[in-house]
């Protein structure tokens, strides 16, 4: 028997819906639904943080919050959480949060809009990191755009917030959100209509298989961090969304001998410290994927299954030997990973089937590894070249070489003419550069907004280089320079 | 009675913003969190998917049928004037079927949600008879397009034959990019009919007066029938002053074609493809140089990507002029500008008004004669400002107030510019794949409107029976903390603490006829209207008790919170209940008008500035010659707003510049592409600086000794927009790191913005 409603926390209430649609958003339920007007719109896709909010689940019995974009995160999604904005911070004694206190005597503001996503922002590190470094705070704002203040004065408050307090008001009501989310978990079906729009939760990833393969046409919404803007932003509509960003079922990591196996809705903040524990390479690559509220709430699998040529997962996973598994019903098959992109909007993904792991082979001995991207903006920026290289070497001779990039044709792809110029070469700066000049038999990459043809080319080419330099342990990018 | 010996939040205090706690706590209220009157409707504008010909066929009727459509409006539905145009030009109307640019306003749609407006303004159907468009200088130039306003020269002694006798003489263009405002509230208004020809407009503008007036040409009624009101925005940067012109018109159309409240707010997406920016510039200068580094002649023409219409271009390619010479004394000299039309969104104020793209041209001369002569530039920029004998500006205004040597001189000292510079030689000489580079750079900048009749400003204050006191002035808080400093100065004016202040709303209906918040000049021109009021109110109250207690009036003083009265003391509120008995006009409008500022356009003479502001930056920055991807090391600003009403504010107005300047000088890119569309129209494409982004080291101070030698408000500089000019110092390091895989023989010759693409591309022409 399936729910046709869903039930959250928003702030000290309860809240049930009927009739949600698969395209209605946190945001316009909080501003227009619920007329909470502290949290604001500043883009609609997810790349300012204006309209920050927490989200607080159930994760294993332990209750978890984290910060989401509420402008593209879908209001079905929000089932069985308790949803957090500005309005319901407050102090120990009532009044100013120490976040907020922090803000208000740093002079955090200036215009004011942005500031409440900076506020949610900095609450949610509080609650993890209530004394923070200037690093964890730089990665933890990375997803909040400040036009006026040029950031300095956040930075003071966030350093400062601790010595406000370390306590408030939410921290105290932790056992009874818990155990009113706890009651709420009924391992049932949610299946809502708004008009043309059905929403489903399934309750399981079994159900999930059934549910897909009952509507083979229906969109499959993890973190909603792409397919939100499809709505906010091309107006599509969703006749049948099946949302699985809550089953626990798909966001397990476990490891064998030979390979990490994360779920395919592990979101890019809960793979960060299996990744690297494997794959330290990957830290500074990791640390420059979105923002805080992106990387909560986008998912490897979605990155994945999206199939975009600019996908920051696909070149350091592939390049890593990275395998697919996808399942339809009952049925599982796995795959390279390189092999599920087919062309450009076109993967090896039958209707009714899903991304169900992502297993990446632990490294061996002997295996040389990096990943590099390229943006025009540091930090949450889309790659104008991403690049994942692992070179096996032996005796000086490099008996292996896979080497994928992001931006420089229509899928990620491997570099198929530069591999084969590496191996059976001495591993030198000479072969590595020669690899270099096969890059253009590999690429014809694209001129847009991002970056030229002539800058991707040239750049990933000299990426070879700093391979090198790195592996020479000269200074090789601008964070080995102090 | 208050024993405190002085009142809380004064002048030149570091008080918080008024709005501080409410922004933190998201109770302060930007127009779209107003709540909306019974039965608002929402509209949304349709715009033109080509950037140049005539539509021929506007079908509207699935538009008209859509779910939730209340009307459309086109052309036709505007009973007043079809025209937005600021200067008075007629040249930018509503809507049109002439296409000037991808994105000009067709039509609108008006729903009753804004969901169901924006998906019903998908279904119209458009022909166009499409030609050929210019969305460059360079095409439009090759095209013949013309100037959308009347150029500008600025000329002193003959440029031409000091050029011809130079010993050393450079020839060189430079572009620099434009940049959008990126207010984090997007542009909105509210409109709400009213009685008879009646219009109250609630929307996020610095410049109410402009909108009323445009509101007032749209609905064909008198500037008194339109009322505008703004208590806050949510970011404006210049993007506020003509570019809610469109919004307000269309919203109040709507309202009165529907005789319902509508509200207008665009997408990110649309906001950004349909208002104005940040000039581009094409600067072709030619100057001619001693062997000590002296400039001897400089020819400047200063082509800019205008857009479709005049909008503001005419007096932004001015300042770009005024402040092509920036601190340097140029002894023969021609400017000239050149604001081409392009089929691009009309482009408007930002920041500094052209000013940061003339100032940024002074600064590549300075680089070119350093690299031609191998010298530090910091040394040729000395031997070049203005000094005495040499102090006269290509506009023929003295300069009088210079204290930039001073200035730079501590600075040099406090970042240890010349210890740094010789580490960063060395560091580079190691020849490693990362560079670094160097820069200090200074800035001085006109204050006042060169629209010389901008220059006035008006106050209301009223004081209750009760001794609170009301205040309200034209200009507008879009969070650089006028409200806060106006405040300061009245509650110092009636030595009462700060919070008896009640800060109000901007609104037409207190103050008429003002000029924007813009070039600056907010607290200059609304703080001395708002002390005018508060005097000519404390004139009243002082010779109200000289004659009640029978006193000389020079016995009145006004202290911490009471008022003596010869030997008697009493306190403010009971002072004021007195006055109020005795029928004492506790309420005044006050004004205020620059002195001493005038300026004939025709001759390129006269004296535009009352004063300039100064500052400068040192700026060290690493790049990867790889990549040329970049890091802002370490920055050390002194700048000066003489005696600061705020420091707290006004610091963070230095920083907050010095940021939002490195983002149009780095990751900020407007890209269009062949269709002539805008492909950077959403921060997921436009990349505004993040907090990472920032220098590593920010060490930011104001030149706590200076004092304005004019009788600015309390002795205060203007703040706004100089320090937007200091990140040259950050454009200019770059620029050295890349010089230096060539030895630092050719000037780097960079283009704004410096992106990674950009820097590499000159690091390979470098190495050639």
């Amino acid at each position: 028997m399936a729910r046709d409603h869903i039930r959250f926390l928003l702030n000290d209430r309860e809240v049930t819906l009927h009739g949600v649609g698969a395209t209605d958003t946190l945001l316009d339920h909080l501003r227009l639904g619920q007329r909470l007007r502290g949290t604001k719109e500043g883009c609609a896709e997810g790349d300012c943080g204006a309209c920050t909010v927490l989200v607080g689940r159930l994760e294993g019995g332990a209750l978890r919050y984290q910060p989401v974009n509420a402008c593209i995160r879908f209001l079905a999604s929000c089932d069985g959480c308790h949803v957090v904005t500005v309005e319901h911070l407050r102090g120990a004694d009532g009044g100013l949060h120490p976040v907020q206190r922090a803000m208000v005597e740093h002079h955090g503001s200036q215009c004011g809009f942005c500031t409440p996503g900076f506020v949610m922002a900095l609450y949610a590190l509080w609650m993890e990191t209530p004394h923070p470094t200037e690093a964890q705070v730089e990665r933890a704002l990375q997803g909040n755009l400040c036009r006026c203040t040029g950031y300095a004065p956040i930075i003071r408050a966030a350093l400062a917030m601790g010595a406000h307090g370390t306590t408030d008001p939410l921290l105290d009501e932790r056992a009874q959100v818990a155990a009113r989310l706890a009651d709420w978990a009924d391992a049932t079906r949610v299946d809502m209509t708004n008009g043309q729009s059905r929403a489903i939760l399934p309750a399981s990833v079994d159900d999930l298989a059934d549910v897909l393969d009952q509507h083979l046409d229906a969109r499959i919404v993890a973190g909603a961090t792409d397919v939100g803007l499809w709505v906010t932003k091309f107006l599509r509509d969703l006749p049948v969304a099946v949302f699985i960003g809550h089953l626990d079922g798909l966001r397990s990591v476990t490891q064998t001998d030979e390979a990490l196996h994360l779920g395919a809705i592990v979101s890019y903040e809960d793979a960060r410290a299996p990744l690297l524990a494997h794959f330290p390479h990957m830290a500074r690559y990791w640390d420059r994927i979105a923002g805080w509220q992106v990387r909560a709430m986008g998912t490897l699998g979605g990155n994945i299954a999206n199939g975009s040529p600019i996908g920051d997962t696909p070149p350091p996973f592939i390049a890593l030997g990275a395998r697919l598994v996808l399942r339809k019903g009952p049925t599982r098959r796995e795959i390279p990973l390189e092999d599920f992109f087919l062309d450009y909007g076109k993967q090896d993904r039958t209707a009714g089937e899903f991304v169900e792991t992502i297993i990446l082979p632990k490294p061996t001995q002997g295996t040389l590894h990096a990943t590099y991207k390229l943006s025009k903006r540091r930090d949450e920026d889309i790659s104008a070249v991403a690049f994942g290289m692992s070179l096996t070497v032996a005796d000086g001779t490099i008996t292996d070489a896979r080497l994928a990039f992001g931006g420089m044709a229509a899928t990620p792809k491997r570099a198929a003419h530069a591999e084969a110029a590496l191996i059976g070469q001495a591993f030198t700066l000479d072969t590595l550069q020669a690899a270099a000049r096969a890059l253009p038999q590999d690429f014809t990459p694209l001129s847009d907004m991002r970056a030229s043809a002539g800058y991707r080319m040239t750049a990933a080419q000299n990426l070879l280089t700093r391979f090198w330099l790195e592996q020479s342990g000269e200074a090789a990018a601008l964070e080995d320079v102090q | 009675m208050k024993d405190s010996d002085r009142i809380t939040g004064a002048a030149h205090d570091s008080v918080i913003h008024d709005s501080a706690i409410k922004h933190v706590t998201g109770r302060a209220e930007y127009t779209d969190d107003i709540t909306e009157p019974m039965g608002c409707l929402h509209a949304y504008i349709g715009t033109a998917t080509v950037a140049k010909g005539q539509v021929t066929g506007l079908d509207l009727s699935a538009v008209r049928t859509a779910p939730g459509v209340v009307a459309v409006l086109t052309e036709d539905d505007i009973p007043g004037r079809n025209d937005i145009s600021p200067t008075g030009l007629n040249d930018e109307p509503i809507f049109s079927h002439n296409v000037q640019f991808h994105g000009q306003p067709l039509f609108a749609v008006v729903a009753e949600s804004r969901d169901l407006a924006r998906r019903a303004c998908t279904l119209a159907r458009i022909d166009y008879d499409q030609v050929p468009h210019a969305t460059d200088i360079d095409t439009a130039e090759a095209a013949g397009y013309p100037d959308v306003t009347a150029p500008l020269t600025l000329a002193r002694g003959d440029a031409a034959s000091a050029l011809a006798n130079a010993p050393h003489r450079i020839q060189g263009r430079m572009r620099v990019g434009g940049q959008d405002h990126m207010y984090l509230e997007g542009q909105i208004a509210l409109a709400i009919p009213g009685e008879d020809d009646e219009m109250t407009v609630f929307a996020s503008t610095q410049h109410p007066s402009e909108a009323q007036h445009m509101v007032a040409h749209a609905l064909g009624v008198p500037f008194n029938a339109v009322v505008m009101n703004v208590r806050r925005m949510g970011g404006g940067f210049g993007g506020k002053e003509t570019q809610m012109n469109l919004f307000c018109a269309v919203a109040a159309l709507a309202a009165r074609a529907t005789g319902r409240a509508v509200k207008l707010r665009p997408d990110r997406d649309q906001d950004m493809e349909i208002t104005g920016k940040r000039h581009d510039f094409r600067i072709d200068y030619d100057l001619g140089f001693d062997a000590d580094g002296r400039f001897l002649a400089v020819d400047g023409v200063f082509a800019a990507r205008c857009g479709w219409s005049a909008d503001l271009s005419g007096p932004v390619t001015d300042r770009a002029l005024f402040h092509a010479d920036n601190a340097y004394y140029y002894p023969d000299v021609r400017l000239r500008s050149r604001p081409i039309q392009t089929n691009t969104v009309s482009n408007t104020a930002f920041r500094g008004f052209g000013g940061p793209q003339g100032l940024i041209a002074a600064e590549r001369m300075i680089e070119e004669i350093a690299y031609a002569l191998g010298r530090d530039p910091l040394e040729v920029r000395r031997a070049n400002f203005y000094r005495d004998g040499a102090d006269v500006t290509p506009y023929h205004q003295q300069v009088t107030d210079n204290i930039l040597t001073r200035l730079v001189d501590e600075l040099e000292a406090s970042s240890d510019y010349q210890n740094r510079r010789q580490k960063v030689l060395d560091f580079n000489a190691q020849g490693g794949v990362i560079r670094k580079g160097i820069a200090l750079t200074p800035v001085k900048f006109g204050i006042s409107f060169t629209a010389t009749w901008y220059n006035q400003a008006g106050a209301l204050v009223h004081i209750y029976s009760d001794g609170s006191v009301h205040l309200n002035h034209g200009g507008t808080e879009m969070g650089q903390g006028l409200f806060t400093k106006v405040a300061q100065v009245v509650a110092e004016a009636f030595q009462v603490d700060l919070s008896r202040i009640k800060i109000t709303k901007t609104t037409t209906e207190k103050v008429p006829n003002t000029s924007a918040t813009a070039a600056s000049s907010g607290s200059d021109l609304n703080g001395m209207a708002a002390l005018n009021a508060a005097e000519q109110i404390k004139a009243r109250l002082v010779a109200f008790a000289a004659e009640k207690w029978g006193v000389a009036e020079d016995a009145v003083q006004f202290l911490p919170g009471r008022v003596a009265v010869g030997a008697e003391i009493m306190p403010w509120e009971d002072f004021i209940k007195a006055a109020y008995m005795a029928r004492v006009q506790l309420s005044a409008a006050g004004f205020y008008k620059t002195p001493d500022i005038h300026w004939d356009r025709t001759k390129g003479q006269g004296r535009p500035f009352y004063y300039y502001a100064y500052g400068a930056a040192c700026s060290e920055v690493s790049v990867d010659t790889l990549t040329g991807e970049s890091r802002v090391d370490r920055v050390d600003v002194l700048h000066d707003v003489g005696r600061s009403l705020n420091p707290a504010l006004d610091l963070g107005q230095v920083e907050g510049a010095f940021v939002q300047g490195m983002g149009w000088l780095t990751s900020e890119e407007l890209v269009w592409d062949d269709a002539g569309r805008l492909r950077t129209h959403a921060p997921s494409t436009y990349k505004i600086p993040l907090a990472s982004d920032r220098p590593r080291v920010f060490n930011v101070a104001l030149a706590e000794w200076s004092v304005n030698p004019e009788r600015t408000i309390k002795r205060s500089k203007a703040v706004g927009e100089p320090p937007f000019m200091l990140p040259v110092s950050v454009f200019e390091a770059i620029g050295m790191a890349v010089a230096s895989v060539a030895g630092y023989r050719e000037c780097p010759r960079l283009d704004a913005p410096a992106t990674p693409e950009c820097v590499l591309m000159a690091v390979e022409r470098l190495r050639g």
